[in-house]
């Protein structure tokens, strides 16, 4: 299946002229974008400006009208076959999945199981791995993001920033090389935000690549290594952080950072 | 009218006045109207010698309705079971990205809705006026649609068959109730799709799927007495059988009443229950029995009732 050979060195996420419409409404207008392994990336925009969408095109919850998306070697939702294009199967879709973590804004935890079957449901089940090296993996991980003692409670019984935290460890459960993470902390209490952050920011030394979409200024002025700005369906700007954010140099960008920081 | 249950922590006025309820006369006024009329609906009944209630004592516990309550029984646990089996397969249909199985799960439910289930029971009935022979379209095979489709075989077809097209539409509701997100995230962490069906979609379904069946299966308990049509001996035709030997008409019918409202009355209260635990955690407060309800309006409505600071017995 392998396309590229020397897959190690290459990005690990590679889009290129990403195109994607709901309908008339163009919603990417061309996309390109390249993270490194082991990079950690925020978009940054307002919203309406695709940059949700984008996230959800790299796993294939959406299907793109346009472009490629690669992941290290292999093509999102596609087998790429000399000059041809194969849509892959759903169960295939599934299994490439398996490699990328997704965080989503209203943290979609699985309300009818414990925050301990949150997490090994996937790996269990998908994976096909052993009980026992799952329950240990999975009770580390609750102990990373501080929630050891809440293994068997319910999500309802959960803070919304306990939730956001336990989604996380359930992302990483399935040992991801690459996570997602959709406005992970935009419908929490304003003092619930920096806990889920924490747990971001510790996760991103470890080494793990991530695409975060983000309103927390702070967060990606502090953890990304690049900020990319997107408006209207195309990247208007993107470079280091720092520069991105206190720097910027399109009129948009200064419009749009003044108006959230 | 739930609030009545849960009686403030602190009492109105801070405990330093005595609180008198509002006063309903009307509701009193309409409350004894109606015990009046029930009254003598009872008194009439008990002294109308045309109802025979000798004659419903003496046949109550008889062999044949007895006999007549366990072939309703029974049907109704088959025919729930094709229904609830069935249906759930219909439902993924329609929901199905494929527009064939949708549109047959469609039509299949227009059918089964769209015809009254008597005429349904009749068609299965007669099925071998229309194949006599019943082959399948494997060649070897051939079943004598007489001998296939006795009575009974006819009442689960056509009732199972029935309640299916009904089931499909709750357990369709059910799926569709489950949110979006659910989906999605089992399909982040490459969960299949009949994986996420089964273990993510329909366990939270269930909640709402729980309640409507609890209703399909007490109207499928009276459904069942449409089989007298095909003298499959249940209930109504048990008692038929025995009225149409002594012409005790109006008993004999009393007598199958009595016993349908005593089936359904347990499963009433076993639903309710039911109802109850799968509200759980999802609900603030569960829905009050009907026990706790008749209490809560003596108290509330009790013309004597003056309440000096805390609420009484709690």
């Amino acid at each position: 299946m392998s396309v590229e050979t020397n897959a190690d060195t290459m990005p690990l996420v590679r889009a290129e002229g990403v195109r994607k419409s709901f309908g008339p409404l163009e919603v990417l207008k061309g996309i390109d974008l390249e993270v490194e392994r082991g990079e950690v990336v925020c978009l940054i925009g307002a919203s309406g400006s695709g940059k949700s969408t984008f996230l959800r095109c790299v796993n294939h919850l959406e299907k793109i009208d346009g472009g490629l998306i690669r992941i290290a070697d292999r093509v999102v939702g596609y087998h790429l076959k000399g000059d041809k294009l194969y849509e892959q199967s759903h169960n295939e879709v599934c299994a490439a999945r398996t490699d990328i973590g997704m965080v989503f804004q209203h943290f979609n935890l699985f309300p009818h199981m414990t925050a301990l079957e949150n997490l090994m449901e996937a790996p269990l089940r998908v994976l096909k791995q052993p009980r026992k090296t799952v329950e240990a993996r999975a009770l580390k991980l609750l102990e990373q993001v501080g929630l050891a003692g809440k293994a068997k409670s319910y999500p309802r019984h959960l803070s919304g920033g306990q939730q956001q935290r336990v989604a996380i460890a359930r992302a990483l459960c399935m040992e991801p090389k690459l996570m997602l993470f959709d406005e992970p902390t935009s419908a929490l209490d304003p003092e619930l935000v920096g806990e889920v952050l924490r747990v971001m920011k510790d996760l991103a030394r470890t080494g793990m690549t991530m695409i975060v979409v983000t309103h927390e200024m702070g967060f990606a002025r502090d953890v990304a290594d690049r900020v990319v700005f997107m408006h209207d369906g195309r990247i208007l700007e993107e470079g280091p952080a720092e520069s991105v954010i206190t720097n910027p140099r399109h009129e948009r960008t200064r419009a749009f950072l003044s108006a959230v920081l | 009218m739930i609030e009545t249950i849960t009686p403030p922590s602190t009492p109105v006025g801070g405990g330093a006045f005595t609180v008198v309820s509002a006063r309903h006369p009307w509701r009193w006024a309409a409350g004894i109207m109606l015990t009046a009329i029930m009254g003598l609906l009872v008194f009439s009944a008990v002294t109308n010698p045309r109802f025979g209630w000798d004659k419903v004592a003496r046949y109550f516990r008889d062999v044949t309705v007895v006999n007549g309550i366990e072939v309703t029984l029974f049907l109704t646990v088959i025919c729930m079971a094709v229904g609830v089996a069935l249906g759930v397969v219909l439902a993924v249909m329609q929901l199905s990205p494929n527009p064939v199985a949708s549109a047959f799960a469609g039509g299949y439910v227009t059918i089964f809705r769209g015809t009254p289930v008597l005429v349904q029971l009749l068609f299965w009935f007669n099925l071998a006026a229309l194949y006599p022979e019943i082959t399948f379209g494997i060649p070897g095979v051939s079943l004598d649609a007489n001998q296939l489709i006795t009575p009974m075989t006819a009442a689960i077809l056509g009732l199972g068959l029935n309640e299916a097209a009904y089931m499909s539409e709750i357990v369709r509701a059910g799926i569709q109730s489950v949110d979006q997100g659910q989906t999605e995230a089992a399909g982040a962490l490459g969960m299949p799709r009949l994986l996420t069906l089964s273990r993510v979609v329909l366990p939270q379904a269930m909640r709402v799927i729980i309640p409507p069946t609890g209703n399909e299966f007490i109207g499928m308990l009276k459904t069942t007495s449409l089989v007298s049509v095909l003298a499959v001996p249940d209930l109504l035709y048990s008692a038929q059988i025995i009225y149409s030997k002594n012409l005790q008409v109006i008993p004999l019918l009393v007598v199958a009443s009595i016993w349908y409202i005593v089936v359904t009355t347990v499963f009433t209260v076993g639903q309710g229950y039911l109802e109850r635990r799968f509200s759980r955690g999802t609900t603030r407060s569960a829905p009050p029995t009907a026990w706790g309800r008749l209490r809560a309006f003596f108290r509330v409505h009790s013309p004597l009732a003056t309440r000096k600071g805390t609420n009484d017995e709690r």
